[in-house]
């Protein structure tokens, strides 16, 4: 007679798989017998990862806009270079400052390598008439053709002018559909798209001729909002009288970034300068009516009211912004009357937003989670101290520690994963919900690596919850739990 | 080689400063194919013995051989190996699982021993037909009577073909009628050549084995064996004698 192996390894190891897979099916039916408790436990499971799910989507939902608006306004890349009043030190030299003029566009372009597109921008304050109807747009400047470029703009209608239109300084201008809106009618309130290409504009009260308009830029949101109205307002207008509701009375509410770049007037700038006249005097922006006024006309070359220049790559912002000073440093005789504004302190902002919304979220959803695995751990405490018994007979029967480890844990993790994905499924819903009073226009959205984490969480959860209650089952003596009653 | 070999067994308690002596250096060979039963009034220390036979518990001292292999050595899990391979339990409360069937009653021990799902069926209702149970299969063992459920105990007992069976007051919860049919279903199983063990309190159920030894205060106190005065046990009946007392 002799003693058979006790455990062959290979054959344990079967084992232990046919084991798991009968003990998913008893935790399966160890829920359903209780359905009603089962659920109560997996609620704070479905809070917890609902709640991680959406609050992610709202974050992924805000960055998004924020990201699109930053594009819309030219993008990580774009440098601004705006006069400035000059350094305390400097103020005596501020009758021999010459401003940024079109010279610095040339000294950059040369020794400049990093500045890969120059836009000059001359500003000028313009009163727009046509119709009979006026508007001042908020943003009417002359620009060489490449302005298009830099603000990422996009021509729907017509053409851009181009340097030949700029060289002979012709009356043609560009404009954005808010200046179509406001003297020709939006499309919303005449019912179809009116394209002004080929109109007379009054701009000052100089004649010119509209060659082209860029298109309608919006949000996203936006965008679908204005679509499904569309589709829905296929209805004839009431008859009567149409009064005008105000300032932007029926516009749709509207990101105030793009409906500002909207309100966009393009001229060339060699118009501007020999039309209008615009860069014949400054004010200095920041030094007030204080001082810096300087007639063009005793320092030679127009000046510009900025001078928009894109950089080569984000990763070297630092150094451009370098060369682009030695550069103006050397034009401007060492007079500091520029400064530079990069999009990069608004990114930051909008980076730190996003960084304290997606923390303080996850938190909250932590601590659902966190409560919904205490839950988890308390219903497993009861269920065990029921079914001391049950393990006392299953042990007597051959049960090892590791099975009655394995079995608890794995009715543990098969609520947290019933609630997971129960959790799942619910935070859809409560993204509708959540968006549908959303206090900003940014559509929430649902990012599978975040439905991948909430899940992993809820798993987690389900693991870390019963291990306590498992190993207290595992150790319980089976001749004592079978005598219990 | 007896199948069950113990050597000067003792199970010591600590309450507080006493010391409470269940078992008292007992000696007690078991051989393969044997009806045996465990007599002894309640605290005699007969259900320690068995639950150390039945490796539920260890000695406090002493040695058990159980099969070959030395049992007081085994590790936690080596013990729960020998209890689903080598031992059947037939307890006084059925013990059966009430939330499964008959059949995953009886299918329990073979899921620890890794028998695939096909194999564990089949094997389940082999036992069942064996206690005359294969009809009852799908019913809950609540919708069973108390000798039924007994009889799906005992097929669960069976069912991983151990080396040996204990039957703790197999009897006690059911009426005497029942009780005569689930002692006979044991002598039956004796006469196949199972390794019996029945534990009880009462002599006149262990009238039905023809070896028996009482535990009283934790010690043998007599042994009563018709084997050796030469009654085949296959009998079944005949008058007690009073073989050997320590």
């Amino acid at each position: 007679m002799s003693a058979g192996p006790l455990a062959a390894s290979p054959e344990a190891l079967r084992h232990s798989w046919a084991q798991l897979g009968i003990s998913i099916l008893a935790g399966m039916r160890e829920i359903w017998s209780h359905k009603f408790r089962s659920l109560l436990t997996m609620l704070g499971i479905i809070l917890g990862v609902s709640s991680l799910v959406a609050m992610s989507a709202l974050v992924a939902g805000m960055e998004k806009g924020a990201k699109e608006a930053l594009v819309a306004i030219g993008g990580l890349e774009k440098v601004s270079i705006t006069p400035q009043g000059l350094p305390v030190e400097q103020r005596h030299l501020s009758d021999q400052a010459v401003g940024i003029t079109i010279n610095d566009v040339e000294a950059l372009r040369q020794s400049a390598p990093l500045v890969t597109l120059f836009s000059p921008e001359m500003r000028m304050p313009a009163t727009l008439s046509a119709k009979g109807k006026t508007f001042r747009p908020w943003n009417c400047m002359g620009v060489w053709p490449a302005a298009l470029e830099m603000n990422e703009h996009v021509v729907e209608y017509g053409r851009m002018f181009n340097e030949l239109d700029d060289e002979i300084a012709r009356n043609v201008c560009v404009i954005g559909t808010a200046t179509r809106d406001e003297l020709w009618g939006a499309p919303e309130k005449v019912g179809q798209e009116i394209n002004p290409v080929g109109e007379t504009i009054f701009i000052n009260g100089v004649p010119f001729t509209i060659i082209g308009m860029f298109k309608h830029y919006e949000s996203e949101e936006e965008r679908k909002e204005r679509l499904l109205a569309q589709s829905k307002a296929a209805q004839p207008q009431a008859g009567g009288v149409v009064r005008n509701q105000g300032w932007g009375g029926s516009k749709r509410r509207s990101n105030f970034v793009f409906y500002l770049k909207n309100a966009t007037v393009y001229l060339p700038l060699n118009t501007v300068w020999m039309k209008f006249r615009a860069g014949a005097s400054q004010f200095s922006i920041s030094s007030g009516g204080g001082g810096s006024r300087t007639i063009s006309g005793t320092t030679g070359d127009p000046r510009l009211s900025g001078l928009s220049v894109k950089i080569a790559t984000v990763d070297k912002l630092s150094e451009s912004l370098q060369q682009i000073h030695n550069v103006l440093m050397h034009t401007h005789k060492g007079i500091e009357d520029f400064s530079f504004f990069t999009q990069e302190d608004w990114a930051d902002q909008i980076n730190t937003f996003i960084h304290n919304a997606r923390l303080s979220g996850s938190l909250i959803a932590g601590i659902s989670l966190l409560v919904g695995g205490i839950g988890i751990m308390n219903i497993m405490l009861a269920s065990i101290s029921e079914r001391v018994r049950e393990i006392g007979i299953r042990k007597s029967v051959g049960a090892a520690t590791s099975d009655i480890f394995t079995q608890i844990l794995v009715e543990s993790v098969v609520i947290a994963i019933l609630g997971g994905l129960t959790g799942l499924a619910t935070s859809f819903a409560l993204v509708n919900l959540i968006s549908s009073f959303s206090p900003t226009d940014n559509a929430p959205i649902i990012k599978i690596t975040a439905l991948a984490i909430a899940f992993a969480f809820s798993v987690l959860v389900g693991v870390v919850a019963g291990i306590f209650p498992a190993i207290k089952a595992a150790r319980l003596n089976p001749i004592q739990a079978l005598r219990y009653e | 080689m007896p199948l069950v070999e113990l050597r000067n067994v003792s199970k010591i308690y600590r309450l507080g400063e006493e010391e409470i002596r269940a078992l008292d250096d007992i000696s007690l060979d078991i051989g393969e194919g044997e009806f045996i039963s465990i007599i002894g009034p309640s605290g005699s220390g007969k259900s320690t013995l068995m639950h150390i036979l039945g490796c539920l518990d260890s000695p406090s001292k002493g040695t058990i051989r159980l099969d070959g292999v030395m049992i007081e050595k085994a590790s936690a899990r080596q013990l729960a190996t020998i209890r689903n391979r080598k031992i059947g339990f037939v307890f006084q409360f059925f013990n059966l699982l009430p939330k499964l069937n008959v059949v995953q009653n009886v299918e329990l021990p073979m899921i620890y021993s890794g028998v695939s799902g096909k194999e564990r069926r089949q094997r389940a209702l082999a036992a069942l037909d064996a206690v005359d149970l294969a009809n009852r299969a799908k019913h809950r063992p609540s919708q069973l009577s108390g000798g039924q459920q007994q009889r799906v105990a005992i097929a669960r007992a069976l069912v991983n073909s151990p080396r040996i069976v204990f039957a703790d007051e197999p009897t006690g919860n059911l009426d005497s009628h029942t009780g005569d049919a689930i002692l006979s279903l044991f002598r039956k199983l004796s006469q196949e050549g199972r390794t019996i063990v029945l534990v009880t309190h009462d002599p006149e159920i262990a009238a039905v084995t023809p070896r028996r030894i009482e535990i009283r205060d934790g010690k043998i106190a007599t042994k009563i064996d018709l084997t050796l005065a030469g009654m085949d046990r296959r009998s079944g009946s005949g008058e007690a004698a009073v073989v050997a007392q320590p």
